[in-house]
């Protein structure tokens, strides 16, 4: 469904990104991991048109995505969520996910419908999905960290998205939230038949709900593979185990 | 809408309405004009509170809506009602060039940039003595019958001060409006839902431009002279600071400042040249106390008196 051929980037001589490649099929769950600075939301920004790569190619569908505006992406049914949380803190919780959807419906260019009366089923209907729906009329910046990345998790289906991008969808979160937010990815690539990209840190949860994992290392793809094939790569124990040779459990 | 609010702004209306029957002239007079640069703040906040654009010369738009209208009276002999039209259509035409230019740059750049290209504008007003009357102006402008008196002007201010309001009320209410707020809060993030953030920023533009010519067009009617200061960048800084004072986050806030700038001006004015002096003293208590303003303030502590009683029932 995706392809990511040999991408390249580089800001300022810093090579964020070399020859980076990535395949994810219809329906997967792909995770991205590697050391701090290996690149990944760099490749996440260079896939959804927020950063422009020198050279190599996105191709989404079969379809040549690379270097369009990220809203061009977006209408291509790719949505994402941001490691640094990103809501539209002065705007309620209903309201940041209805901007989406009102997105979406291409309904932004009416300026005298009241808003209220647009959209309010489906967006309840997506809060209710990710369990944010008794907290509607709370502005965004009063959520907790854990809730907030829920909800751009939310803003994100607002698109009706076929692939999702999350990055770092539980960083900072308590244990708790860590599993509902686990529970949640689960949830939708199961009911919604989402094909998901993540990357993560935290390598129970890579490995608990990834089919494929692809590692990178300073902007290379070292290794794109079922999680035990990464698993017992020696390169991949080189990047995280600094050369021991023992497989990561 | 609630039947108080309904109450509360039918009587607000009449009170309005009633004000050249009992004021003096002059204070008639000047209701008009906190009435037109309520008006333009408003116009302003649309982009500047709304939208989160750094619109640091909004004054332009104000000038180019009068002279545009002023120059169709005096130069054209078309229509009088075609002249009021012109003029707010000629600043949004001038909203959409600068804004094609400026939007390119971010924040404080923006705001950097239509400074001084506002102020070349400015400068050829100043000196195209042939065309806009140099720094003298324009004065006596032949507005039409039904309008010339004091009263008339008064009423005619309101009416389409209030239509206005009304229009930016609905605007902002609108899935339009919220993509701007969604824009203001955060323009990665509404890029990323799918939303061309540049145009839609644009559209702001051009509406803040054609609402800000509507005020220009009320000064024609209420002063019947226009002169290059109505473009001058200080006036700019004004109605910012009347978007602040007010509350920026609210809508009527900028109403709000207008009239405290205005009153403040013309009262203290009488007693010192330095009237500027107060209004930055005031203006630093704001920012240290008040940092969402006057009307942001009271609209907190209302709805933190509101909010108390739900949370216990929970």
């Amino acid at each position: 469904m995706l392809e990511v051929t040999s991408i390249s980037k580089s800001f300022a001589g810093f090579q964020a990104v070399n020859r980076a490649s990535l395949a994810v099929e219809k329906g997967e769950i792909v995770a991205v991991i590697g050391p701090n600075g290996a690149g990944k939301t760099t490749l996440f920004n260079i896939i959804t048109g927020i950063v422009k790569p020198d050279s190599g190619r996105v191709l989404f569908k079969n379809e040549d995505i690379t270097g369009l505006a990220p809203y061009e992406v977006c209408r291509r049914r790719i949505s994402r969520s941001f490691q640094i949380v990103n809501v539209f803190q002065r705007l309620s919780v209903f309201e940041n996910v209805q901007i989406s959807v009102l997105s979406r419906a291409r309904k932004t260019w009416d300026l005298f419908t009241p808003s209220a009366r647009l959209a309010g089923g489906e967006t309840e209907e997506i809060l209710a999905s990710v369990g944010l729906l008794t907290k509607k009329d709370r502005p965004a910046a009063l959520l907790s960290h854990g809730d907030r990345k829920v909800l751009e998790i939310a803003m994100a289906l607002g698109g009706n998205p076929e692939f999702l991008i999350l990055d770092e969808p539980t960083a900072g979160m308590a244990a708790e939230e860590t599993f509902r937010c686990i529970d949640l990815i689960r949830k939708l690539s199961r009911t919604r038949g989402l094909t998901i990209l993540f990357c993560e840190h935290d390598m129970e949860i890579v490995f608990g709900i990834a089919n494929r994992i692809m590692v990178m290392v300073r902007g290379c793809t070292v290794i794109q593979g079922s999680c035990e094939e990464v698993r017992c790569n020696e390169a991949v124990q080189d990047a995280y185990l600094g050369g021991s040779n023992i497989c990561l459990q | 809408m609630s039947r108080k609010t309904i109450w509360g702004l039918s009587a607000g209306i009449v009170v309005f309405l009633l004000f050249p029957v009992f004021l003096p002239r002059f204070y008639v007079y000047l209701v008009s004009i906190i009435l037109l640069y309520g008006l333009l703040a408003t116009s302003l906040n649309l982009v500047l509170g709304y939208g989160g654009i750094f619109q640091f010369h909004h004054a332009v738009f104000y000038g180019v809506g009068a002279y545009g209208t002023t120059l169709m009276l005096t130069k054209s002999g078309l229509p009088a009602a075609l002249a009021f039209l012109t003029g707010p259509l000629v600043s949004a035409a001038f909203g959409l060039v600068l804004g094609v230019i400026c939007i390119r740059l971010s924040k404080l750049y923006f705001g950097m940039l239509q400074i001084s290209l506002g102020s070349l504008v400015w400068a050829i007003v100043y000196r195209w003595y042939g065309f806009t009357g140099g720094d003298d102006g324009i004065h006596g402008i032949p507005v039409p019958e039904l309008l010339a008196s004091p009263k008339s002007a008064y009423y005619f201010t309101f009416i389409v001060t209030l239509a206005s309001l009304f229009v930016m009320w609905k605007i902002i209410r609108s899935p339009f409006g919220s993509v701007l707020q969604g824009i203001r809060d955060n323009p990665l993030r509404s890029e990323m839902i799918g939303i061309n953030v540049r145009r839609h920023q644009l559209l702001a533009l051009v509406l803040a431009g054609f609402f800000a010519g509507v005020a220009g067009s009320l000064f024609v009617v209420v002063d019947n002279t226009v002169f290059p200061d109505m473009l001058f960048w200080t006036l700019s800084l004004e109605i910012v600071i009347m978007c602040l004072l007010g509350g920026w986050f609210t809508f009527l806030g900028p109403m709000l400042g207008a009239a405290a700038i205005v009153a403040l001006r013309t009262f203290v004015s009488g007693y010192t040249d330095y009237w500027a002096l107060v209004l930055g003293v005031i203006m630093m208590l704001v920012i240290f106390f008040l940092p969402n303003g006057i009307l942001g303030y009271v609209e907190e502590r209302l709805k933190g008196g509101l909010r108390a009683p739900q949370s216990e029932e929970r």
